[in-house]
């Protein structure tokens, strides 16, 4: 299996590059085509590191500035539901429970959120498709309107079965699926776990999902646990969102700005 | 013999690539082939699976440009300025340059703008970098969902609109609705050709649901705009009658004027008052133009109907048709000349005797393996 592997390498890829490398599989010595580096352009220099300044600290977007736990707190986002409706591979992200009342524990969701809010800011420091889902109708418009502001998608209406598994025959051909997919709410309106989890999970498409005390988390990426229910954490979540999105495409016209960049298409 | 073989069926090869392990020699490999063939029914295309043809943007511009050319060179030939050569021009310089005896009016040459000719089509969604541009692409069916956001937008204002009107203490329930009696909702077909996209039944009666939503609340006066612009008028209202104008000529003498039609005849008539019961048609006398009795029954039954058989004169002109055709629509443009001179419940009478209704009855054409329109060829059993 190996030795067809090689082979293949050898008849197909790797050919314009000639240096002779040797080295050894399983005791047997071989000599085979080994890339050598190309002259890199100044442009490619520039463009990597814009890519990669981000990612060597570890809050780049100061995303933690944004919230705090008394904000939380007052966007009652630590209100799950009921004890008969836990879920229960929620449990380690609830804090107790009182009058039968689940109560998330606001310290893991802070952490959870910091991850969440720094991902999708990468994200879209990239230009990557950000797709927001709920299936709640109250707060439909909302999330519709925050992602135009934002410049990004939202899609919270009845979901077709292939949208993301079947997309070249739903859009046409050629089109580009979501890089980041948020869930404002996981559940669908009958109370089971929306299609779109799976679907990207297939599709090896990360997500984000506000995690009741109801839903499933373990589909999810990154889960964040914490009410859906209400309107004013609702609220809240697209305020966050849309702030770390824009902060996220600001740093990125400012940063090509700086380097003397045209707007790059990636 | 091998091309021509070649040419009908198409031939796949499947091949294997075997490497040599072992690093005394150079690597040799063996390429093992199987011949699949293939018939040329699989490759055929299936076109009633390809829907309508897609026309490139390009396309549809070149022919916009060669449509203009064509239009200015028509112009020049016709003697015409190309700046001012409208449709209508275009249209009848067509029918005069090739003129065509062809019933069906969709298959005369006629010369159009692209936009009439091709069907409206979207254009590609996304930009160079991949991204949609529309921010509620990935729900499949865009346009409508965006119209359903917009319309809730609006409900949202006008419920706002209303919460500051009670704030401000200055709520009334009596706020003027708009008149929507004279229009009607869109059609789906028509709101699948706003929208440029497929809209099912259950999505149309959601967004009507909506729309009738926003209408229930109290001050949706605001967004009458948005509203009417998904509102039709409607065609036909309830028609009455149209009365000729009474005019009256120098001597004073009053008069109406008025035109009717049977079969191919078509008549006009002027009826004046304080006349002794002549009646010319087409300069002749009626004695002479109408000899016979029931002609001239029919040009009396309206005079003799409202009962004013002594008290006009009639000028009739009258051309095409037969006797009878030419009889009966002089009756029709008597009895409508006369309304002006009877008063409403006459006129309700006349209508119930059939007098102001133009009679539809043409001739029947006649078909092809029948004697006439209906009488068919005599039937042989054997």
């Amino acid at each position: 299996m190996a030795a067809r592997a090689l082979t293949k390498g050898l008849l197909g890829l790797r050919q314009s590059r000639t240096v002779a490398v040797g080295y050894s599989i399983a005791g047997h010595q071989y000599s085979t085509a080994a890339p050598i580096k190309a002259p890199r352009l100044q442009v490619d220099d520039v463009s990597e590191k814009l890519l990669t300044l981000p990612l060597e600290k570890p809050d780049f977007f100061r995303v933690s500035e944004l919230f705090s736990l008394k904000d939380l707190f007052d966007a009652r986002v630590h209100l799950g539901h009921k004890r008969g409706c836990r879920h229960r591979l929620m449990e380690p992200y609830l804090y107790g429970c009182r009058l039968d009342h689940d109560i998330i524990d606001l310290d893991q969701t802070m952490e959870h959120l910091q991850l969440a809010l720094n991902f999708t800011a990468h994200i879209a420091y990239r230009g990557g498709i950000i797709l927001f889902i709920s299936r709640r109708r109250q707060f439909c418009h909302l999330i519709e309107t925050t992602a135009k502001e934002c410049g990004e998608y939202a899609h919270t209406r009845y979901w077709q079965g292939g949208l993301l598994t079947n997309a070249n025959i739903q859009y046409g051909p050629g089109v580009r699926l979501p890089d980041l997919i948020v869930f404002l709410s996981t559940l669908n309106n009958v109370f089971q776990q929306h299609v779109a989890i799976r679907d990207a999970a297939k599709m090896n498409i990360p997500t984000i999902g506000m995690v009741d005390s109801n839903c499933n988390p373990s589909l999810i990426t990154y889960p964040v646990p914490g009410n859906d229910d209400t309107p004013i954490t609702m609220e809240l979540y697209c305020r966050l969102f849309k702030m770390t999105i824009n902060r996220a495409k600001d740093k990125r016209r400012q940063m090509e700005l700086l380097h003397g960049l045209s707007p790059s298409s990636s | 013999m091998w091309t021509n073989m070649a040419a009908h069926r198409s031939t796949r090869a499947v091949g294997l690539l075997l490497g040599r392990c072992g690093g005394r020699g150079p690597v040799r490999v063996e390429v093992l082939t199987r011949q699949i063939c293939q018939t040329s029914g699989l490759c055929r295309k299936n076109l009633a699976a390809a829907g309508p043809e897609k026309f490139s943007l390009e396309f549809i511009q070149k022919q916009v440009e060669d449509f203009d050319i064509g239009r200015r060179h028509l112009a020049n030939m016709m003697g015409e300025d190309p700046e001012t050569f409208s449709q209508e021009d275009i249209d009848r310089s067509i029918a005069y340059l090739f003129p065509s005896g062809l019933f069906e009016k969709r298959a005369r040459p006629h010369m159009k703008h692209p936009d009439q000719i091709f069907p409206r089509q979207r254009a590609v969604q996304w930009g160079e970098d991949r991204r949609p541009f529309h921010f509620l692409f990935y729900t499949g069916k865009q346009s409508y969902y965006s119209l359903m956001h917009e319309t809730y937008g609006k409900l949202l204002s006008v419920e706002k609109h209303q919460d500051r009107m009670r704030s401000k203490g200055l709520f009334s329930n009596e706020v003027k609705n708009m008149s929507l009696s004279s229009s009607r909702w869109l059609t789906k077909e028509e709101l699948e050709a706003l929208l440029v996209e497929n809209v099912s039944l259950q999505d149309y009666e959601h967004f009507l649901q909506l729309m009738e939503r926003l209408l229930a609340t109290p001050y949706s006066a605001i967004q009458e705009e948005f509203v009417l612009h998904y509102r039709r008028q409607l065609e036909s209202q309830s028609k009455k009658q149209a009365v000729p104008p009474l005019e009256r000529d120098q001597a004073g003498v009053a008069f109406s004027t008025a035109q009717g039609r049977r079969k191919t005849s078509q008549s006009s008539v002027v009826l004046r008052d304080g006349g002794s019961g002549r009646i010319s048609v087409n300069g002749q006398d009626y004695l002479a133009y109408f000899p016979i009795l029931q002609d001239r029954e029919q040009l009396m039954f309206p005079l003799q109907f409202g009962g004013v058989l002594g008290r006009f004169d009639l000028q009739c002109s009258v051309s095409g048709g037969g006797r009878s055709g030419q009889a009966g629509a002089l009756r029709l443009a008597i009895a409508r000349a006369l309304l002006s001179f009877l008063s409403e419940g006459q006129m309700e009478a006349m209508r119930q005797a059939g007098l102001l209704t133009t009679d539809p009855r043409v001739r029947e054409r006649k078909k092809p393996g029948q004697e006439g329109a209906r009488k068919k060829f005599t039937w042989k059993k054997r």
